[in-house]
Formats: C-alpha cells, sequence, structure tokens
C-alpha cells in the first residue's frame, strides 16, 4: 500500500469506529448532539469526496461519482438517517481503497515481468570496469556483462560463453546459451559467465529500448466496450439525477394535488436510495481495468498487444492467414533426410560436408552443421565450385561430386531423381552415385499443435500463404491440416490475397494475419489484426503490426485469441452483471422495498465484486 | 513534436478523462495516457510552446479528475 492508500485506511477504521462508539451511546433519536457528534465521522471519511463535488461544480464537470455520493450522503444527514449517511461514504471509501489496491498490485505484477530496463553498461576504461548510462554507448565498442546482469545494448559476443535468461523478453522460461559469434539482445539477464559484446546498435535502437517503447506507448485506440461505457455514463449519470428530482418531487406533489398526505420525506429518501444505487463505478471502473489486466496479462507472457481495441478484435478472430517461412516452418535450412546407395549414412555426409568446406553457402553451412565434427581442410584438395551444378572436390583422395542433378549427368553416372520438398544434394564418389541429402525447411514442432488450438478458439479457416513452390507448399499445408494454401505468391500476391478473404468474411468476423519478416508489412497493416511473429530484430514488423510476439511459437496465435476472448468474456460479464444489478435495485429503490443498505450493496458490492472479476483477466498462464 | 511526462492516477476511468482533457487541449495535437506505465504522451501542433501547453494541460487534467498529477 503507498502513503495515500494508507492514509485512506487509516481514516476508514477511525471513521468506522467512531460510528460504532456513537451507535453505542445512548443518544436520543433526532436530537441536535447526535448530529453534531455524527459529522464528526462524517467529515472525517468523506471531506475530500465533498471537496472533489464542490470542485466539479465549480469547474462544470457536474455529474461524476463525487457528486451523486455527495448530494446522497448529504440528503441522508439532513433527512435525520445519520448511520446511514456515515455508511455510505464509509463503505464508497472501502470500495475506491479496495480499487486503487487492486490496480496497484497488478501495476506492479506485470512492471515487474516487464522490467527488461538495463540501467547501466560496463566498459573497460584504462583497463579498469566502469559503469556508463548506456545511452552514451556507442556502436562497435566493447561492453562487458557479468553474471547476474541484464545486456544493456545489443550485439555480438566476442568473448566468453553463457546462458541467457530471456524470460522476460519472451516469456520463454528455457534459458539460451551464448558464446562467441553469437548475436545477443539486450533485456536477457546473463546467469552465467562474463560477456564481451561488441555492441551493433546504439541503445535507443535496442531491443529492450524498442519493447518498452512499444508497451509503454500502446496506442489509446479504445476499444468499443470502453466507448460504450464513456458513451453510458455521460449519459447515464445526468438522466439518473433528474430522474432522482423526479422521483423526489412527483409522486408528494401529485399526492398534494389529490389531497392525500405528501410524504415528502419517504419520497426524498428513496430518491437518495436511488441516487447511491446508480453510481456507476462498477462500470467505469471494472472495464477500462480488465483491458488493462488484459494487455498486462498478455505481455507476461509474450503478446504484446497495442490497444484494447484489439483484444476485442481478437476474439473475434474467425480467419487466420499465416506466412509459411519463419512463421510456421523454421525458416532455417537443415538436413531431414540422408538416403545413401552402398556407403552409410554418416560417411556419405563426410563426403559431402567435407566437399563442401570451404563454401559459405547457405546448403554447405547446413551440411557443415548436421556432420558436427571439426572439419580436417587438409584432407580437402582442387576444390571447384562449378556454378549452377555444385561442387567436386578431392577428399581423402578421392574425387567427390556434391550438386544437383546436371551435376549428376555430367559425371555420367546413373542416379535415381529423388522426388523431395526442398533442396536435393545428389552424390558422386569416384564417378558413382552414392545417394543423396535433402535439406529443407522444418516444420516446426509446434505448428500442427497451434494450428489445431486456433480451431479450438473459434478459428473458422486457416489459411498460408507463401512464396515457395506449389510441391513444397502443398506438402506443409497437408501436414498441418491447413484448409486452404496458396503458393508461389510475390509479395504484392499475399496482399491482393488478404483483400480476397477480406472481401469474403462478415463484418463481425476478424482476419488475422501472421508473419514474420519485413516483406510481410503492407499484409500486417492490411489485415484486420496484423501479427508480427519473433519480432525481436524486425522493426518494420513491429510497426507495422497490431500484436507482437516476443517469439517465433506459433502456438502465441491461439494463445492472444484465447487470452483476448477470457478478457472479452470478462468485460461482457460485468457490463450485465453491474447493470442487472443496478437496474433491480433502481426498481427496488423507487417502489420504496430496497433502502440505503441495498444500494450500498448496489453500489460498493458490485464494484468489489466486478473489480475482483476484472484482476481475472491477468491470470492467462494457462491460456 | 512528442513527449512522453509521468503522471499519477489512482483508476483506470479517471486516466480517461484525463487523455480526453489533454487532448482537448489548445496546442495539443494528439495525447495517450498509459495507466498501466503511468505515462502521458503529448504530441504538440507545430510551433506550439511546450512549457506553456504542458501547463494548460495540467490545469485541464485538475478540472476533470481533481486527484492526478503530471511531473512536469
Amino acid at each position: 500500500m503507498n502513503k495515500k492508500q494508507k492514509k485512506v485506511l487509516i481514516r476508514i477504521i477511525a471513521a468506522a469506529l467512531m460510528m460504532a462508539v456513537l451507535l453505542l451511546l445512548p443518544l436520543e433519536e433526532g436530537s441536535w448532539i447526535r448530529f453534531v457528534l455524527f459529522l464528526i465521522p462524517y467529515f472525517t471519511i468523506g471531506y475530500d469526496i465533498l471537496k472533489k463535488a464542490f470542485k466539479g461544480i465549480k469547474n462544470k464537470q457536474v455529474f461524476d461519482e463525487n457528486f451523486l455520493m455527495a448530494v446522497a450522503t448529504i440528503g441522508a444527514m439532513a433527512l435525520g438517517e445519520y448511520t446511514e449517511g456515515v455508511a455510505v461514504m464509509l463503505f464508497y471509501q472501502v470500495g475506491e481503497l479496495f480499487q486503487s489496491y487492486a490496480v496497484g498490485k497488478s501495476r506492479r505484477n506485470i512492471s515487474q515481468l516487464m522490467d527488461i530496463r538495463p540501467d547501466f553498461a560496463n566498459i573497460m576504461v584504462d583497463g579498469q570496469l566502469t559503469q556508463v548510462d548506456p545511452d552514451e554507448v556507442e556502436i562497435g565498442s566493447e561492453i562487458i556483462v557479468q553474471p547476474g546482469e541484464k545486456i544493456p545494448i545489443d550485439g555480438v559476443v566476442i568473448d566468453g560463453t553463457a546462458t541467457l535468461d530471456t524470460a522476460a523478453l519472451t516469456g520463454e522460461s528455457v534459458p539460451r546459451s551464448a558464446k562467441p559469434g553469437d548475436e545477443v539482445i539486450s533485456g536477457c539477464i546473463n546467469m552465467s559467465g562474463v560477456l564481451t559484446i561488441r555492441t551493433t546498435k546504439e541503445f535507443g535502437e535496442s531491443t529492450a529500448s524498442k519493447i518498452l517503447d512499444l508497451v509503454e506507448n500502446a496506442s489509446s485506440k479504445k476499444s468499443k466496450p470502453e466507448n460504450f461505457i464513456s458513451r453510458f455514463a455521460r449519459v447515464y449519470t445526468p438522466a439518473v439525477c433528474y430522474s432522482a428530482v423526479a422521483l423526489a418531487v412527483l409522486p408528494p406533489v401529485i399526492s398534494l394535488i389529490i389531497g392525500v398526505n405528501p410524504n415528502w420525506g419517504q419520497w426524498i429518501y428513496r430518491a437518495l436510495t436511488f441516487l447511491v444505487i446508480s453510481c456507476p463505478c462498477a462500470l467505469v471502473i471494472s472495464i477500462p481495468l480488465t483491458f488493462f489486466a488484459g494487455i498486462g496479462g498478455a505481455s507476461k507472457e509474450g503478446v504484446l498487444v497495442k490497444g484494447s481495441n484489439y483484444l476485442d478484435m481478437l476474439s473475434k478472430a474467425k480467419i487466420a492467414v499465416m506466412d509459411k517461412t519463419g512463421t510456421l516452418t523454421e525458416g532455417v535450412f537443415k538436413v531431414t533426410k540422408i538416403v545413401p546407395k552402398d556407403i552409410s549414412e554418416d560417411e556419405l555426409l563426410m563426403y559431402a560436408a567435407m566437399a563442401e568446406v570451404y563454401s559459405n553457402h547457405p546448403i554447405s553451412r547446413s551440411l557443415k552443421e548436421a556432420y558436427r565434427k571439426p572439419i580436417d581442410t587438409n584432407d580437402v584438395t582442387d576444390v571447384e565450385e562449378i556454378s549452377g551444378h555444385g561442387i567436386r572436390a578431392t577428399v581423402l583422395g578421392k574425387t567427390v561430386n556434391a550438386g544437383n542433378e546436371k551435376l549428376m549427368a555430367s559425371v555420367g553416372t546413373a542416379f535415381n531423381q529423388a522426388n523431395e520438398p526442398g533442396t536435393v544434394i545428389y552424390i558422386a564418389i569416384d564417378g558413382q552415385y552414392k545417394g543423396y541429402i535433402l535439406i529443407s525447411d522444418q516444420i516446426k514442432a509446434t505448428s500442427k499443435a497451434a494450428i489445431e488450438n486456433m480451431k479450438r478458439v473459434g478459428v473458422r479457416q486457416t489459411v498460408m500463404l507463401t512464396g515457395d513452390s506449389k510441391s513444397v507448399a502443398d506438402i506443409v499445408a497437408k501436414d498441418l491440416g491447413l484448409d486452404s494454401v496458396c503458393s508461389e505468391l510475390l509479395p504484392g500476391d499475399k496482399v491482393q490475397k488478404v483483400e480476397e478473404l477480406l472481401a469474403s468474411k462478415s463484418e463481425n468476423e476478424q482476419l488475422i494475419f501472421v508473419g514474420d519478416g519485413i516483406n510481410d508489412a503492407p499484409v500486417l497493416s492490411r489485415a484486420d489484426i496484423g501479427i508480427a511473429m519473433g519480432a525481436l530484430g524486425s522493426d518494420a514488423a513491429i510497426e507495422a503490426a497490431d500484436v507482437v510476439l516476443m517469439d517465433d511459437d506459433p502456438m502465441k496465435i491461439s494463445k492472444a485469441i484465447g487470452i483476448a476472448k477470457k478478457c472479452m468474456r470478462i468485460v461482457y460479464e460485468n457490463i450485465y452483471f453491474a447493470i442487472g444489478v443496478k437496474v433491480l435495485c433502481l426498481i427496488l429503490g423507487a417502489l420504496g422495498i430496497a433502502n440505503m443498505w441495498y444500494a450500498i450493496f448496489a453500489d460498493v458490492g458490485v464494484m468489489v465484486i466486478a473489480v475482483l472479476n476484472a484482476i481475472r483477466a491477468l491470470r492467462v498462464k494457462n491460456i | 513534436m512528442k513527449k512522453t511526462y509521468k503522471i499519477d492516477v489512482d483508476c483506470a476511468n479517471c486516466a480517461n478523462k484525463m487523455e480526453q482533457a489533454a487532448k482537448e487541449t489548445a496546442g495539443v495535437a494528439d495525447a495517450t495516457v498509459n495507466f498501466m506505465a503511468l505515462k502521458m504522451n503529448v504530441e504538440f501542433e507545430d510551433g506550439a510552446d511546450v512549457k506553456a501547453v504542458m501547463e494548460e494541460v495540467l490545469k485541464n487534467c485538475k478540472k476533470v479528475e481533481d486527484d492526478c498529477e503530471i511531473f512536469l
């Protein structure tokens, strides 16, 4: 609790105690002394509300909660209902305190996990480790990160190895390892080992700064329910005030006209009850709080949502359009199959990797990565790159040809044409065909489950767009169980496809597009909701997207939709619950069945329940 | 020009009220209040006197929500 909250708590306790004492004292009903004594707890608990209400009137902001509370309690005091007057104020303050405490707690909860702002960078000055402001570190400087510290600036490791905790950035709890040559991003926590890093970006352009910027500058686009509530409050409060006046004046006046006892006191009391019930706090507080908690909970899970309207829209996602490479597949080429002929798998891979040892082509790199063992370059001689064909080299005294069909044809050996998605490398040793190695982009381990989960959270149609060849795309789409696939698209075609899909859906359905790269920026902004994935690094995608997934796990897509659904469900629960209880109590109040105590429940009780419900939006771990 | 200010306010709805008040202040092109980060981002119109405008923003915010603060 902060200072302000503590002060309110003390006032609440003091006023409650005073009231208890006053109720026990044998004071004569309706006496002046009783009135004066009850004023003490009344002002103790309510002075700030009265002040705010007065200021509101002065500033022409008449109809707010403070005004309602002030009028209701002053009225109750004037009618001699001292206990009710004080109690209304007291419980109103309890509700406000509760609300403020709940907000503070969830804010701390969220900000702790978003605590990725690095405070300093270590640099070497004359052999001494010195802490400097990360803003002052220039690109290309060497910084040193010790165990327990955050990496302040993006860069490349030049010395040392360490394990990095990326949980705050990606929500991923498995630590990553870093060794010389690896790129590291700011905001990760170094858990072991000392790293020397050469910075590749300025502090302001580094990942941690970018993400904080994104979170703190989330656009103020308001969701429909929020707009509804603020419009509602604008019309509702004055309407209620006028109805209360009517309730206080009309029945007695009519009674006077028809010659019955007007009963002024009773009708004014009912009007005041009406005012207390009508206070819209539960709505105006809990709805924005739900979105606040929903967005906060999502960012804790590595899903950054740029505004509450996107939560609203995400909850209605019906068509999911996804890019293939990097979104559903790893986007990295790996050896996925080795088919040897009269030779062992390991040997075939060894010859291929050794022949390609000098090449820096992605294919060669994947071969070497698959082989894993170090290669003695003395064993490889006479390397010849044959453009458009492959490589010829002498490995351990044998002539190795590694390349495509054309190379095999030129060697003149018989080989089996392989029909596989990806790049096939045929290998011939000493003029004899020895098999092939398949290198392809792998489907992410979680992609299939991710598609299933999307269906579970209400996505009607899943579509994959790719620039890749039809054969590869069809196999991936079939493996994953996608509804449709469009292949061999140019970046411009993707926008067109998305527009076709947009035209095919109904107003209430939303189309999401999930992509990872710079190429996707136009599509990201064209879709109803653009989701950028694994966005650490791609600034253009972060800019264009409405929702940013911090890591590249496709499971996060359904998670984001799930979070949005939960959030919206809570929002509607609160709207129906609060309005329902209020309308019921208003009717009972007007009929004289509900007294001031019902009114206090309808106001504070509903607010506390709505706030508790709103806070649930923060708990999204298991969605 | 854009600037960010730290603010203090108690409830999410009060933050919305502040945002509305700031938006309607002369010299402010756009304003957003982030209740989670307790920050206000103000985009000023060209040639606006930032200091004077912000004092006006604070005054307007105080009008709609007495219990708020902008740390200028």
